[in-house]
C-alpha cells in the first residue's frame, strides 16, 4: 500500500509540472497575440497619453518574465486580477461561470456514464445480434452529427413542438436545484448524445476483448450464467480502459462544450472565454485557460489512480 | 458397475477455410465410477477437444457433429444451453492447463471457488467457504485458512494449479477433466500437483479424464490409457499392459522418447572457448539475481544449464549475450575478454555468439520469407548477396534437413512449430558461430518433434564442432544431449561437472530432489516417491 501512495504522489507531482508548463504556454500564447492590448482596449479613445497610462496600469511596460512570475504568484493565491472589460475581479466573474459549467458537466455525466456503460455491457452480451447493431448504429449516428445540429433538433422537438422544456438554459443563482435541472435538461441531453457513443463503444470493446480470456472459458465451464460472466468476470477486468475513456469524456464536458453553451445561451465558462477573447480581456482568457487545463489534467490523474486501484495486481505491486 | 460417462462414435468438426473439417473422428470411450482414463497424444491429437466435449462444450469455431455423449445417463448431444449449464461445474468439472490464466485476476481465489456451488444452488456462501478451506487443507495448500483470500497473482504456479484442482472439487462433481494440469510446471512442482490429483482420484474416489502429452505422467495416475493421433484412436489398454507391450508403432515411439543417447568421448582435450568468471548481475540495482557464476564451455561440447523457473538461467544467457550487462566478473570468449555491454561489442563478437529461443513463433518475423530470414545474417555479417547468398541459404536448409526448393520461398507463418525452430537454427548457423545459446528450444514443441530437433543439433555438433550452452528445465533433455551439467538455484550455481558425475550419487540435496522428480514410466514411481518423501518428513 505504501508503494501505491508513493506512486500516486509521483503522478501528482508530474501533473503539477504539467500544469506549470501549460501556464507558460498560455502566457506565451497570449503574449504572441498581434497588436497592442492597450490600443485594442481603448479603441476610439486611444491617444498616446491614455495608451501610455493604461500600459503602466496593466504593467505592460515591465518585461514579460517578471509579469509571468507575478501572474503565476497571484494565481496560486487565488487572485486572478481584474477584468479589462468591466474592471471586476476575474475570480468573481469566473467562479459563477465555472460552477455552472461543472453543474452542466456533472448532470450530463450522471445521465451519460451509467447509460453508456449499461448499453456497452448489453451490446457485449448481445454482440453481433440485431440489438447490438441497433445500439451501435444509433449512438454512432449521434456522434457523427455536429453538436449544434443535435441541439437544434432537440429544441425543435421538445421545446417548439411539444413545449416540454425551455429552449434557453438561462439559470441564475436563486433558482432551486429542481428548477435548475429542468432548465438545463436539453443541453444535458444534447451532450449525452455526443459523449455516450464513445464511452459505450469502448465499454463494449473492452469487455469483448476480455471475453477471449481463459478465465472466461473457465467460468463458462463452471456453469455460470452468461450475464453474470459479463458483469462479474469480464467487466471488472475491462475497467481500466473504460475509466480512461470516461475521464476523457468528462474532461470534454468541462472544457469543450462552448458550442452547446452558445446554442442554449447557457452562462458557462466556455462562453465567457469566447467573449473575452473577442474583447481582448486577457486576464480572463489566461485564467480560464489555466482552469480548463487544471480540470483536464486533474480528471486524467483521477482516471490513472482509479484504474490502478481497480487492478489488484497493481494495487499491491512494487513500483 | 454402470458407466458414468459414455461417449459413442463422437465426431467433432472445426471451421477452417470456409468448410467444416473433422478434428475428432469416431471416438468412443467409457468411464466408470472411481476410474481414471488417460488421454495421450501430441498437439492436434484432439485430446483437449474430447475432454471439453465430455462437458458438452466446444471452443469457438468448433461443433459437435455427431455421436452421443451420455453423462450419468443424460444425453448432452443436442441438449439446451441451460441444461448444459446446469451440468457443467456441478456434475463434471474441469482443470485447465494454465491456472494463472484460468483464474480471474480481479477476484480472490475463494470467491471464485465458491461461485459454482453458490450459483448452482448447492450450498450457501458460508458453507461453500468452509468446504473450500477443507479441500485446501486436503490438497496440502499452505495456510489453508487464509490462502483463499489472496488474489491469484499472490500464489506460486504450483499452488495456483492445486487451488484450481480444489476449485474443480467445489461442487463434488462425479467426474473431473484434467487438461494437462502439470505441463506448465517445473518437475518438482509437478509432483505436488500429481499428489493432489492422486488424493482426489484414489482417496476421494472420483472418476477422471487425464489429458497429457507425457506418457510417464499419465502412467502414474491412469488405470487405462487411450493413445490418440490426429483425432483418431491409435490404441487403448490397461496402463501397465500398454506400457509393457504397446501394440502400435506410434505408441512405441512415444515410449522411446526418453531413451539416452550414447556418450561421446569424454576427453577434456578440446579447447575452452567460453570462460565465465565471478559474474554477478542485477535488474533492480540492489538485489543480485546472479552471483558467483563460474563456468566454462569447451569446443564441440554441450553444457546444459538446468534449474527451475526463476533460478536465473535465462538471465545468465542475457548476461552472456550482453543484453543485461554483468555488474561484476568477466566473460572470456575465444581468448579475449568480451565487453560486458552489448553496444561495446564488435560485429565479430556478435557473429560468433548466436542464440535460439524458446518460442519459434515469436522469434521469426511473420511477414518474412525463409529466404529473407536466413539471408539477413549472411548479408549483415558476410556481405553476401544474390546468387552466392542463395546457394548458402540452400546449403543451410539442407543441413537442417528441409528441402530447399520447397521451403526457401515460404512465409514463416506457413511452417509448423518444428520447422520454424529448424529455421531459427539455420539463422543462427548462417553466422558461422562458435557458440549457440539454446534457451529452452524444445519446451514449446511436441515430444517427437523436440526429439528431431535434438537429433539435428547433435548431428550439427558432430559435423562442425560447434558448442552449445543449453538452457532447460527438462532433465530428460539434459540426460539426452549434455556433456556437462550445471545446476542453478536462486541465482547461484550449486553443482556442476561432467554428466556422469552429476547424475550419479552422491548428489547435492537439491540435485537429488530435481533428479528424483523426473517421472519414470513405472506406474508405481509416484506412489513410491511420495511414500519416500513422507517418510523423510517424519
Amino acid at each position: 500500500m505504501k508503494n501505491v501512495i508513493l506512486h500516486i504522489l509521483k503522478r501528482i507531482g508530474a501533473s503539477v509540472v504539467t500544469v506549470f508548463v501549460i501556464s507558460l504556454i498560455i502566457f506565451i500564447g497570449v503574449e504572441l497575440l498581434p497588436g497592442d492590448v492597450a490600443d485594442a482596449v481603448l479603441g476610439q479613445s486611444a491617444t498616446p497619453e491614455t495608451v501610455e497610462a493604461l500600459r503602466k496600469e496593466l504593467k505592460l511596460d515591465l518585461p514579460p518574465h517578471i509579469r509571468y512570475v507575478a501572474w503565476l504568484k497571484d494565481f496560486v493565491q487565488g487572485d486572478f486580477g481584474n477584468s479589462l472589460a468591466n474592471h471586476r475581479p476575474v475570480a468573481e466573474l469566473i467562479s459563477w461561470r465555472f460552477s455552472n459549467t461543472l453543474f452542466l458537466a456533472a448532470t450530463t455525466a450522471l445521465i451519460a456514464v451509467p447509460l453508456a456503460i449499461l448499453l456497452g455491457i448489453l451490446a457485449a452480451f448481445y454482440r453481433n445480434t440485431l440489438y447490438d447493431k441497433v445500439i451501435s448504429t444509433t449512438t454512432l449516428s449521434f456522434i457523427s452529427f455536429p453538436e449544434f445540429f443535435v441541439a437544434y433538433i432537440l429544441i425543435a422537438l421538445f421545446s417548439v413542438k411539444m413545449e416540454l422544456f425551455p429552449s434557453i438554459a438561462m439559470i441564475d443563482p436563486h433558482m432551486g436545484l429542481g428548477r435548475k435541472f429542468y432548465t438545463i435538461l436539453l443541453p444535458a441531453l444534447t451532450l449525452t448524445c455526443v459523449v455516450t457513443a464513445h464511452m459505450m463503444r469502448q465499454t463494449r470493446a473492452a469487455i469483448i476483448n476480455v471475453l477471449a480470456s481463459a478465465y472466461i472459458e473457465m467460468a463458462e465451464i463452471k456453469g455460470i450464467r452468461r450475464l453474470r460472466i459479463i458483469i462479474h468476470h469480464a467487466f471488472p477486468n475491462s475497467l481500466s480502459p473504460v475509466i480512461n475513456v470516461v475521464a476523457v469524456n468528462l474532461a470534454y464536458l468541462v472544457v469543450g462544450v462552448v458550442i452547446v453553451e452558445v446554442v442554449f445561451v447557457y452562462p458557462g465558462l466556455g462562453q465567457l472565454l469566447v467573449d473575452s477573447v473577442a474583447k481582448r480581456d486577457l486576464p480572463v482568457v489566461q485564467a480560464s485557460g489555466l482552469i480548463f487545463s487544471i480540470s483536464y489534467i486533474g480528471l486524467n490523474l483521477l482516471a490513472d489512480v482509479l484504474s490502478m486501484l481497480s487492478n489488484p495486481k497493481l494495487r499491491q505491486s512494487q513500483f | 458397475m454402470t458407466n458414468l460417462l459414455e461417449i459413442k462414435n463422437l465426431y467433432i468438426e472445426a471451421h477452417s477455410e470456409e468448410v467444416w473439417q473433422p478434428i475428432v473422428k469416431d471416438i468412443s470411450l467409457t468411464l466408470k465410477k472411481g476410474e481414471v482414463l488417460g488421454l495421450i497424444g501430441e498437439s492436434g491429437a484432439g485430446k483437449s477437444t474430447i475432454g471439453l466435449a465430455a462437458m458438452g462444450y466446444t471452443r469457438q469455431g468448433c461443433r459437435l457433429a455427431s455421436g452421443s455423449i451420455l453423462l450419468d445417463g443424460v444425453e448432452l448431444m443436442g441438449a439446451s444451453d441451460e441444461d448444459l449449464r446446469l451440468v457443467r461445474g456441478s456434475k463434471i468439472a474441469y482443470v485447465a492447463q494454465s491456472a494463472a490464466a484460468s483464474f480471474n485476476p480481479s477476484h480472490r481465489i475463494i470467491k471464485q471457488h465458491v461461485e459454482a456451488p453458490v450459483q448452482h444452488g448447492i450450498m450457501s456462501y458460508s458453507e461453500a467457504q468452509k468446504e473450500a478451506i477443507k479441500i485446501y487443507r486436503r490438497l496440502f495448500l499452505p495456510d489453508p485458512e487464509k490462502i483463499g483470500f489472496r488474489y491469484p497473482h499472490e500464489l506460486s504456479g504450483g499452488q495456483l494449479q492445486r487451488a484450481m484442482v480444489a476449485m474443480a472439487m467445489s461442487c463434488e462433481p462425479q467426474i473431473i477433466v484434467f487438461d494437462e494440469p502439470t505441463t506448465a510446471l517445473d518437475v518438482t512442482t509437478q509432483i505436488e500437483v500429481l499428489a493432489a490429483v492422486k488424493e482426489i482420484t484414489e482417496k476421494m474416489n472420483k472418476a477422471a479424464l487425464y489429458i497429457t502429452h507425457d506418457l510417464a505422467v499419465v502412467a502414474q495416475v491412469a488405470h487405462r490409457i487411450m493413445v490418440l493421433r490426429n483425432g483418431r484412436l491409435v490404441e487403448e489398454g490397461e496402463t501397465r499392459a500398454l506400457i509393457r507391450k504397446p501394440k502400435q508403432a506410434y505408441t512405441r515411439e512415444l515410449l522411446n522418447v526418453r531413451s539416452l543417447r550414447e556418450d561421446k568421448n569424454q576427453s577434456d582435450k578440446m579447447a575452452v572457448i567460453l570462460t565465465i568468471k565471478d559474474v554477478a548481475a542485477t535488474y533492480t540495482g540492489e538485489e543480485n539475481v546472479l552471483e558467483d557464476i563460474n563456468l566454462t564451455v569447451r569446443k564441440g561440447r554441450t553444457v546444459a544449464l538446468v534449474g527451475e523457473s526463476g533460478s536465473g538461467k535465462s538471465t545468465l544467457a542475457r548476461v552472456i549475450t550482453g543484453l543485461l550487462p554483468a555488474t561484476g566478473g568477466s566473460i572470456n570468449f575465444l581468448g579475449e575478454d568480451l565487453p560486458l555491454e552489448l553496444k561495446h561489442r564488435t560485429k565479430d563478437n556478435l557473429r560468433r555468439l548466436q542464440m535460439i529461443y524458446q518460442m519459434p513463433d515469436t522469434a521469426l518475423n511473420p511477414k518474412q520469407t525463409v529466404r529473407r530470414v536466413i539471408g539477413r545474417p549472411l548479408e549483415f555479417y558476410f556481405n553476401m548477396r544474390g546468387k552466392k547468398a542463395d546457394a548458402r541459404i540452400r546449403e543451410l536448409l539442407s543441413s537442417i534437413e528441409l528441402e530447399p526448393d520447397t521451403y526457401i520461398n515460404r512465409m514463416t507463418t506457413e511452417l509448423s512449430g518444428g520447422e520454424k525452430q529448424r529455421i531459427c537454427i539455420a539463422r543462427a548457423l548462417a553466422a558461422r558461430p562458435d557458440l549457440i545459446i539454446c534457451d529452452e528450444v524444445t519446451s514449446a514443441l511436441d515430444q517427437l518433434v523436440a526429439e528431431g530437433i535434438l537429433d539435428l543439433l547433435q548431428d550439427l555438433q558432430n559435423k562442425t564442432d560447434i558448442s552449445y550452452l543449453f538452457i532447460t528445465h527438462d532433465l530428460a533433455t539434459v540426460k539426452a544431449i549434455s556433456d556437462k551439467i550445471v545446476i542453478m538455484l536462486e541465482g547461484k550455481i550449486i553443482e556442476q561437472g561432467a554428466k556422469k558425475k552429476v547424475l550419479s550419487p552422491p548428489h547435492h540435496e537439491y540435485t537429488d530432489k530435481l533428479l528424483s522428480s523426473i517421472p519414470e514410466m513405472d506406474p508405481d514411481w509416484l506412489d513410491n516417491l511420495l511414500d519416500e518423501r513422507l517418510d523423510s518428513f517424519i
